[in-house]
C-alpha cells in the first residue's frame, strides 16, 4: 500500500505540474486548466504548475476584496473556498497523505539517512491555525496599504513551497528578476532551508506545524466521507501505531485527529488485531481492510524475527 | 455506536455547504478572477520584488 500510494503522490505532483513547456518559453502555463484547484499545496507561479493554489487564491481574493466589491463584483473567495470545502468533506486531511507534492519532497527528505527525531513539542502543532485565520484571511484582508491593498501574506513571509517552485525556477528562467531580490526573498530562503533541513530528521514538519491547507482539511477529519476508523474492542493498545505514524500521533488515542493525513501507516504496517479500518460513509472497505491487516501481521512477525536474531 | 452513526452522514452537511459556496462562486464568475490571477507571476507572492 505505501508504494501505491507513493506513485498516486508522484502522479498527482506530475499531474499539477504538467506544463513542461517552460524551459522553452520561460514562462508559467497559462492554459484553462488553471481553473481547477490543486488539491495540496502548489505554487500556481511554478512554471510548471496546471492548477491553481487555493491559499494563493483565497489570499489574492481578500487582498484586492474593497476593489472588487466597489466595482460590483462579489468574488469574496466563495469558489476557493467551496473547492477545498469539498475535497475536505469528502477526504479530510487524507488529500494531504495522498496528493500534496510538498508532502511528497518532504517524505522524500525524510528517507534521507540520519539521526532521527520523530517528535515535535506538543504546542508546534498549533500555529498552522494561526497561519489559516491570520496570514491567510485576517491580515491580507485588513491590513493594507495607503492603496487600500493588502499583502498575501503566508506566500509573501513563509511559503517554502512557493520559494521552492516558483521563487528559485522563475529566477533562473528570469534572470532580469535577479536585480529585484531583496530581504523578503532571503526570509523566504531562510524558511525555505528550515522546512527543507527539518524535513531530514523529523517527518513532515512544515504539515504539522505551519501549513494552512493542513489546518483547513484537519477541520473536516471527524466527519469526512472517508475516515480511519478504531475498534476498541480489538485495540490492544500496544502503542505500535504511534511508532509507524508520519504525523506522530497515536491512533488508538486520538481517532479522528485533525494532526491524521490517512497515510494508511498504521493500518497496513502496525496493527495486528484489526483494530483500525478504513470506512467511507460508514461502510467497511473490506478487501484494503483485509490487505491492510494481512501486510501489518507479515511486517510485524518478520520484526519480531529481527529482534529475536538480533538477541 | 449510535454516536458512530449520528458521525457517518455528517460529512453531508459540509459538503453541502461547501457545494453551495462553489456555485455561488462560479454565479459571480470567480473562476474567471481565479484564473486571470494564476496565469499572472505574482513576483511579491514568490518573495521577489
Amino acid at each position: 500500500m505505501e508504494t501505491i500510494r507513493k506513485l498516486i503522490q508522484t502522479l498527482a505532483a506530475l499531474l499539477t505540474n504538467g506544463y513542461w513547456l517552460f524551459p522553452a518559453t520561460r514562462n508559467i502555463y497559462q492554459g484553462p486548466m488553471k481553473i481547477i484547484c490543486s488539491p495540496g499545496l502548489n505554487c500556481y507561479s511554478c512554471p510548471a504548475s496546471t492548477t491553481y493554489c487555493p491559499i494563493g487564491a483565497i489570499q489574492q481574493l481578500l487582498l484586492g476584496v474593497r476593489f472588487t466589491l466597489e466595482s460590483g463584483a462579489f468574488y469574496v473567495g466563495s469558489y476557493v473556498f467551496g473547492s477545498i470545502g469539498l475535497i475536505g468533506a469528502l477526504t479530510g486531511r487524507l488529500t494531504c497523505g495522498w496528493l500534496c507534492p510538498f508532502g511528497l519532497i518532504q517524505e522524500l527528505l525524510h528517507k534521507i539517512p540520519s539521526v532521527k527525531f520523530p517528535t515535535i513539542p506538543g504546542w508546534l502543532r498549533y500555529p498552522k491555525y494561526g497561519m489559516l485565520l491570520f496570514f491567510v484571511i485576517l491580515f491580507p484582508l485588513f491590513l493594507t496599504n495607503e492603496w487600500d491593498m493588502g499583502d498575501p501574506w503566508f506566500c509573501k513571509y513563509v511559503c517554502p513551497a512557493g520559494t521552492l517552485e516558483a521563487g528559485i525556477p522563475m529566477l533562473l528562467l528570469q534572470p532580469d528578476l535577479r536585480a529585484t531580490l531583496g530581504l523578503i526573498f532571503y526570509n523566504k530562503l531562510f524558511w525555505m532551508f528550515v522546512f527543507l533541513g527539518w524535513s531530514v530528521t523529523t517527518s513532515r514538519p512544515f504539515c504539522r506545524t505551519t501549513c494552512p491547507l493542513g489546518a483547513f482539511y484537519g477541520l473536516f477529519n471527524r466527519i469526512s466521507l472517508i475516515q480511519l476508523r478504531l475498534d476498541e474492542e480489538k485495540c490492544t493498545d500496544c502503542g505500535i501505531c504511534a511508532q509507524v505514524c508520519p504525523m506522530g500521533i497515536q491512533f488508538n488515542k486520538s481517532v479522528g485527529s485533525p494532526e491524521c493525513i490517512g497515510c494508511l501507516r498504521c493500518l497496513n504496517e502496525a496493527c495486528t488485531f484489526g483494530a483500525i479500518s478504513v470506512k467511507c460513509g460508514g461502510l467497511d472497505l473490506q478487501a484494503l481492510n483485509r490487505a491492510g491487516l494481512r501486510k501489518a501481521q507479515q511486517i510485524q512477525a518478520a520484526s519480531q524475527i529481527d529482534q529475536q536474531g538480533g538477541n | 455506536m449510535n454516536k458512530n452513526k449520528k458521525y457517518q452522514r455528517l460529512w453531508l452537511l459540509p459538503l453541502i455547504v461547501s457545494l453551495v459556496l462553489f456555485l455561488i462562486g462560479i454565479n459571480v464568475n470567480e473562476p474567471q478572477r481565479v484564473l486571470e490571477q494564476s496565469w499572472n507571476i505574482c513576483l511579491s507572492c514568490i518573495g521577489i520584488g
